[in-house]
């Protein structure tokens, strides 16, 4: 007769537990106010994204069209699935002195992960996250971008 | 009584009529085969699309998002984009797989919800068929759909198939029969298998209110154990997302996908019509009493509105099961069955009995 009394028990202990549940998410449907994720953002002229937005990668410039990069290599040896391609060329300082420069940093965005492994290992900070985020374009190639801008130079004080 | 004006059986017999008179028999019936596999075609394809984007919308809403709400007016395209770009994908061939059994297996799943759907009475006289044994052929034709999932997980030469195919059967295979016991207590209620017969019965009064406590309770149970035969959360173990990627149908790409995909949404509207048919009154307008202001104005709610009306309902419910709980073990999943619902199940349709027997009910 107990085992009779504790399987009535036990049903009606799991109805109970199940409307509990119900309950939570049947409040959360009548209550469409609290929307929890954030909308696309659509009204792009007034824009302003927020820090940390890992758009694509991109190389900050100086007004003097100058960037931080010294083409040591080590992003493209970071980067996990190849996505970026360090070409240099070798230059003759004033002093004589041969030194390498980066000639194109080439970014492939359609491989890239966004992993973040590029920004964080650069010894001289040359590359940060921009906040673009519509990235998508009807020709594959445009998904390869040279981040250093044509005719640009290091900084003097990068080593 | 419902009013004359929503009556279709003249209409039938009068396109029947006009049909005869126009061309020979043979034709005339075939023209009628016709439209009427065109008409449930059309409407096949509205509702399951309706229904994939409906679930989106609630599934959004229960988890404090939006849900799919950009192509137009609140998404409603949403799901006819997803179709288009499903019907262009490419069908990848699969390595070993079965070839024929492969390509046949999602029609038979389809073809089963298709033919369920055929005996749902929607108004008086808007009726496909009806069978004296409606209840009947919808449980024997709505178990054959687990055929075509046994051969698409057999005949897609993956373990995660194969392994969603097998749990899928066990599944049906027991639910089945508490879908069928508790339809039968409304077949003892209402005295008859015939679908149009039990939507006659309810005109005083919905089975559920009319039965009491035992048909609430195989209300109850049948909304469990229809949610398991369809394969639907918490009982979605022949899919199985985060164990067995999609269980039966990993391999499927494209079209056959969706076909599986649809035929997951007709099985569940065709589960909650066969509720709202058999306990919520199916077209039968709400009355109380008889004869007094309410239930004119009730009369005067088209039928085809009640019977989607009380579908949605359901539908509302099983969706609410859905994104509320979690997935089942197998060993939960058959406990559930056997040693709950099986034996109340049969202590129900035993009080039935009685209750019947001495005229207890309203």
């Amino acid at each position: 007769m107990r085992s009779v009394i504790n399987y009535i028990k036990e049903i009606l202990s799991g109805v109970r537990t199940l409307w509990t549940g119900m309950r939570v998410t049947g409040g959360y449907f009548v209550s469409p106010g609290e929307i929890i994720t954030q909308k696309y953002p659509e009204n792009r002229d007034e824009l302003k994204m927020f820090e940390g937005v890992k758009g694509e990668v991109i190389m900050p410039h100086d007004e003097n069209n100058q960037h931080r990069c010294t083409g040591c290599g080590i992003c493209q040896m970071n980067c996990p699935n190849g996505s970026i391609e360090i070409i240099t060329r070798k230059e003759m300082t004033p002093e004589g002195k041969e030194v390498r420069v980066i000639d194109k940093h080439v970014y492939h965005l359609g491989m890239c992960t966004f992993c973040g492994l590029c920004v964080k290992t650069c010894p001289s900070d040359a590359l940060a996250f921009g906040p673009e985020f519509e990235n998508a374009v009807f020709d594959r190639s445009k998904l390869t971008k040279i981040l250093n801008q044509p005719g640009s130079s290091i900084k003097k004080d990068i080593k | 009584m419902t009013l004359n004006i929503y009556d279709f059986t003249d209409l039938t017999r009068n396109i029947d009529a006009g049909l005869r008179s126009a061309m020979s028999p043979g034709w005339a019936v075939f023209t009628e085969y016709l439209i009427v596999g065109l008409v449930f075609l059309l409407f096949y394809a509205l509702v399951g699309l309706f229904l994939v984007y409906a679930e989106r919308r609630v599934c959004a809403f229960i988890q404090n998002r939006l849900g799919p709400n950009r192509v137009g007016p609140q998404g409603i395209f949403q799901t006819i984009a997803d179709l288009i770009k499903l019907l262009m994908k490419e069908l990848v061939p699969i390595k070993n797989a079965d070839k024929l059994l492969f390509n046949i297996a999602p029609f038979i799943v389809i073809i089963a919800s298709f033919m369920a759907i055929a005996a749902i009475p929607f108004a008086k006289g808007l009726h496909a068929i009806d069978f004296n044994i409606g209840i009947f052929y919808v449980i024997a034709v709505s178990s054959l759909g687990v055929v075509g999932i046994l051969l698409a997980g057999w005949s897609s030469n993956s373990k995660y198939s194969l392994i969603g195919a097998m749990r899928s059967g066990a599944q049906v295979i027991s639910y089945e029969l508490s879908v069928g016991l508790s339809l039968l207590t409304i077949v003892v209620f209402s005295g008859t298998m015939q679908l149009s017969g039990i939507v006659a019965s309810q005109a005083d009064g919905w089975w559920i209110f009319k039965g009491h406590i035992p048909a609430v309770i195989a209300f109850v149970v049948f909304l469990i154990a229809s949610t398991a035969e369809t394969n639907r959360g918490p009982f979605d173990l022949a899919e199985a997302e985060s164990e067995l990627t999609a269980g039966f149908h990993t391999e499927y790409s494209g079209i056959r996908f969706a076909f599986f995909f649809l035929a997951e949404y007709m099985n569940m509207f065709i589960v909650a019509s066969i509720a709202a048919t058999v306990f919520l009154g199916g077209w039968m307008p709400l009355h109380f009493g008889s004869g007094n202001a309410f239930n004119h104005v009730m009369d005067y709610i088209p039928p085809f509105v009640w019977y989607l009306g009380k579908t949605a309902v359901v539908i509302f419910i099983m969706m609410w099961f859905k994104w509320t709980f979690p997935r089942l073990r197998i060993d939960q999943l058959l406990t559930l069955e056997w040693k709950y619902l099986l034996p109340i199940n049969l202590v129900n349709i035993l009080v039935v009995a009685f209750l019947v027997l001495m005229g207890w009910y309203f």
